[in-house]
């Protein structure tokens, strides 16, 4: 008996991940409210990380008829002491073991692991970025490959069976090439035939059939075609992120703790849209410098505060090195509202003239104290500046965050997918 | 013939080779084994958690439910909280076993022993398995399926797939054909049938029968009713057969559906019937082979020593107080009752002339096995062939708990004389799917008037259907109708216990 031993190891793994896809798209909702509701108890870089979720198994049920109750008949092993005729107690509420695992209403939820890309793609799926439109296409291109008609060379794992054999048929009818069913026929009509002579005279006919058959090959080198293909520059969709911040001595380590919360969220996000996504840090105090993230978030720094000498160098690193026709550009800044009076022209003037008519999207995030409630405070002279430009229909999101658990819901609020992408909600 | 088939835990395709050859000379000469041809198949964890997802088949069509298995089962595997199999078979020609590539060599032999020649023998000779599964097809059939739904989904649209699917998967386990030979009617045969009947009549007439007294006659209301269940082919337990030829409004595509989950639960149905013989089947095989392969010196001691701790485990019966019970272990029960059964064949003690009389003393052991495994399931092989010694040996009792009984949980039987035919038919019922399953039948349909579908559940001990369950699988069955369901509850008497009645939902895209 032939015994088949087949090395499956090497097959291509993930046969489960179309049903597992299904399963998700069909658990979306439910799933995506686990997501949040863990995104809000962890810390966001965690959050990111995948990991287990649990779900209620409500829309996910699978019912079968199901038999409970009655009187019930078991047989058990390993008796010890019962005889004919005893009674046991019944042991709490009801029988102490009713249903398997994986039945039962006790199955009221589901837990499983969420692969990192799967949770990222969850946790962002209704957020939408503004103005997609806009999407600018870079000079960086990509090689991307693309079928181009047929060769006559090539490797043989891109020959073109059909192609091959239908010039190999062409080739034979045109050179008439006898069929294998014209010499069966003949070879018949041989075997049948009495009259010596005629057999003979087909006996020749057969042999000169089927030197010709070998004469013309069934398949011929020339007959081969090979499929071709050619490399095509892909354009590929690049951002760029600002990071603006002030480090002034009036900005806690909270707050800029809350402020690079947001900008890893911006970052995961504009990552998820974009295949290539720089970053610009630039801090500033009353004067501006493009720094290092380390130095970005931890390095010290102290000084008064003028908004407008950000927004000057953001300017000239564009000019420099990010031009708006290859480059999406967004800008996130972070400061706690302190800016001087007398900058305030200045600062109204750039972002208007200057910046945002160059940037896909530009955020202000205003930071506060930890339990200070921002809210009942006078608004800052920075945000009083930015209402009023947004108020004269400058495209501006703009939002006040205290608590590290506000950051998400006020990321989701600026991205939320909306009817009209220039519309902007009010805080 | 003293060579070692292999050293130390390591082995290669070759030393598989050499094994399955040494399992198959044994299986052919000492246990004279008939088994389909063999395929072997080493696959790593990975897959294996992918087989457990599509119920152990090497392929199978797309649905988000295995999905959801796949989730579940990964994240315990993970986690630690489950072990992966050795291995799966698979019942097809050829016979398919998937080894799991950490195994030992000596598990690697244990698991060929087991599947390769002990489920394989089992699936290619016991009559259920003749009967109901076609080896030959099943691939070609799950393949056939698989682009099948494939095509549905890219014509009529994944949403309305799924959702004939899923109704279809709530109504699987009521989608099996029990009895085999169920024909359609047959108008000439009917009437041959009915001339046999006058026939038979005439010879066994006997005037006194006129004297017994009778029934109220029929009237004719009640005679085209049974004409109009006839024609239905009602009663009709097998739900998906029944909306797969009646319902009213199905698309020809939603019927092939109904039919391809049908047709799987149909295969599937011989294994849910026989757990306890095929493990049993496959234990004592694999005990066989592997003794002999010791005794032979095929296997060295140390080897024999790894492949005994983990029979052992498999074979496992923890009592009834133990915490680890979850019920009778089918590899214990049924290996139990296979070394019983070569103990009584060939060294019988008066109580199993008494008993056993057919098979006591007749030393033929492979031949008496061989007979079980090819004609009993579960249910009738425990009937027939558990012992009073077994029944000592596991001390087994019978419990009857009856929730009106106020003293408590009453032991009925235990395993002495008096106990020990009851014990038997009471563990034989436990394993019979005619008492497992809810005998729910399609008893009518109102054709003449709102075409509601009237469907019995023959409450058996007074155990009735899960609410919550039971309303939603009959929203599933509704939703196949097009229109209303309703579900009675009768105890044995007649008497209506509960009623289900159930609209089908609004379909959000024309059928």
């Amino acid at each position: 008996m032939a015994i088949h031993i087949i090395d499956r190891r090497l097959n291509p793994g993930g046969k489960s991940l179309e049903n597992r896809q299904r399963f998700l798209r069909r658990a979306k909702s439910l799933v995506q409210g686990a997501v949040k509701k863990t995104s809000q108890e962890r810390d966001i870089k965690d959050v990111l990380e995948g990991g287990e979720v649990t779900i209620p198994l409500d829309g996910m049920h699978e019912p079968r008829f199901r038999r409970e109750g009655g009187t019930r008949d078991m047989v058990l092993p390993g008796n010890k002491k019962f005889v004919e005729g005893d009674y046991l107690q019944r042991s709490g509420q009801g029988s102490a073991k009713d249903s398997g695992p994986g039945e039962g209403d006790s199955e009221d939820a589901f837990r499983f692991v969420l692969s990192r890309d799967e949770f990222v793609d969850l946790f962002l799926d209704d957020l939408e970025l503004p103005d997609l439109a806009k999407r600018k296409i870079a000079q960086t291109e990509s090689e991307g490959i693309q079928r181009a008609g047929y060769t006559t060379s090539g490797s043989p794992s891109n020959i073109s069976v059909s192609r091959t054999v239908r010039r190999a048929m062409a080739r034979r009818i045109a050179l008439k090439r006898p069929s294998k069913d014209e010499i069966e026929e003949l070879e018949a009509a041989i075997a049948a035939c009495t009259d010596e002579d005629e057999r003979l005279l087909m006996l020749a006919q057969l042999e000169k059939l089927k030197a010709k058959s070998k004469r013309i090959p069934f398949i011929d080198p020339i007959d081969i075609r090979y499929r071709r293909f050619e490399t095509v520059p892909k354009p590929v969709a690049q951002a760029v992120m600002f990071c603006l911040m002030d480090v002034s001595g009036s900005m806690s380590e909270h707050m800029k703790d809350l402020a690079k919360r947001f900008y890893m969220l911006l970052y995961v996000f504009l990552k998820r849209r974009y295949k290539h996504v720089e970053i610009v840090f630039i801090r500033h105090t009353d004067r501006a410098e493009e720094v290092d993230e380390q130095t970005f978030f931890y390095g010290p720094a102290s000084g008064g505060t003028l908004v407008s000498s950000a927004l000057q160098a953001m300017h000239e690193i564009v000019r420099e090195r990010f031009s708006p026709a290859d480059w999406n550009i967004y800008a996130a800044q972070a400061s706690d509202g302190d800016n001087s009076y007398s900058d305030g022209e200045l600062t109204g003037m750039l972002l208007t003239d200057k910046i945002l008519p160059v940037c896909q999207f530009f955020a202000y995030l205003e930071v506060g104290e930890s339990g200070g409630s921002a809210f009942d405070l006078s608004d800052s002279s920075l945000w009083t500046l930015y209402e009023r430009l947004r108020n004269s229909g400058a495209p501006l999101s703009m939002r006040k965050v205290s608590e590290r658990s506000e950051i998400f819901p006020v990321f989701h609020d600026l991205f939320q997918r909306r009817e009209t992408a220039q519309e902007k909600a009010a805080p | 013939m003293t060579e070692r088939l292999f050293e130390g835990a390591d082995w290669d395709f070759h030393t598989l080779q050499r094994i399955t050859d040494a399992c198959e000379e044994v299986a052919k000469n000492d246990l004279g084994l008939d088994v389909y041809p063999n395929q072997i198949e080493v696959i790593t964890a990975e897959q294996m958690l992918d087989a457990y997802s599509s119920v152990g088949m090497p392929l199978f069509y797309k649905h988000w439910s295995f999905g959801k298995q796949f989730a579940y089962h990964e994240a315990s595997y993970r986690k630690g909280l489950m072990g992966l199999a050795y291995e799966i078979v698979i019942n097809s020609s050829p016979c398919i076993s998937y080894l799991m590539e950490e195994n030992t060599a000596t598990m690697q032999t244990l698991v060929i022993a087991h599947a390769a020649f002990g489920h394989n023998h089992f699936f290619k000779n016991n009559y259920l398995f003749k009967q109901w599964t076609d080896a030959d097809g099943i691939l070609d059939y799950l393949d056939f399926a698989k682009t099948y739904v494939m095509q549905c989904e890219e014509r009529y649209g994944r949403t309305e797939v799924e959702r004939t699917l899923d109704a279809a998967h709530a109504l699987m386990s009521h989608g099996i054909d029990r009895y085999p030979g169920k024909k359609k009617l047959d108008l000439r045969a009917e009437e041959k049938r009915a001339g046999r009947r006058r026939q038979h009549e005439e010879e066994v007439f006997n005037d006194l029968w006129r004297t017994v007294p009778k029934g109220a006659a029929k009237s004719k209301s009640t005679l085209s009713l049974e004409r109009r269940r006839k024609l239905l082919g009602l009663p009709q337990e097998n739900l998906l057969y029944f909306l797969e030829k009646s319902a009213p409004r199905l698309a020809p595509w939603q019927r092939e559906l109904l039919r391809i989950v049908r047709h799987i639960a149909q295969y599937f149905y011989p294994q849910s019937q026989t757990k306890v013989m095929n493990e049993g089947t496959a234990t004592y095989v694999h005990y066989r082979i592997m003794t002999k392969l010791h005794q032979t010196g095929r296997i060295t001691d140390g080897n024999f020593l790894e492949f005994l701790q983990s029979h052992t485990n498999v074979v496992f019966q923890p009592e009834f107080d133990d915490r680890r019970f979850s019920g009778f272990n089918p590899y214990a029960l049924g290996f139990a009752m296979m070394q019983d059964i070569e103990r009584i064949v060939t060294r019988p003690e008066d109580e199993d002339r008494e008993w056993f009389p057919d098979i006591a003393g007749k030393n033929d052991v492979m031949g008496v096995l061989r007979d079980v495994w090819a004609n009993y399931r579960d249910e009738s092989f425990i009937a027939q062939f558990l012992s009073p010694k077994l029944m000592r040996q596991l001390r087994m009792f019978h419990l009857h708990d009856d929730p009106e009984e106020r003293a408590g949980i009453r032991v009925d039987a235990i395993h002495d004389e008096r106990g020990f035919r009851r014990v038997r038919r009471e563990l034989a019922r436990q394993h019979d799917v005619g008492y497992i399953d809810a005998n729910i039948e399609v008893v009518d349909v109102d054709l003449s008037g709102d075409r509601r579908l009237i469907l019995h559940h023959h409450v058996i001990k007074g155990a009735q259907l899960n609410e919550t369950d039971a309303k939603r699988v009959l929203q599933h069955l509704a939703d196949l109708w097009t229109y209303d369901v309703s579900l009675i509850e009768v105890d044995a008497n007649d008497k209506v216990l509960r009623e289900y009645v159930v609209s089908p939902r609004p379909v959000t895209a024309a059928a």
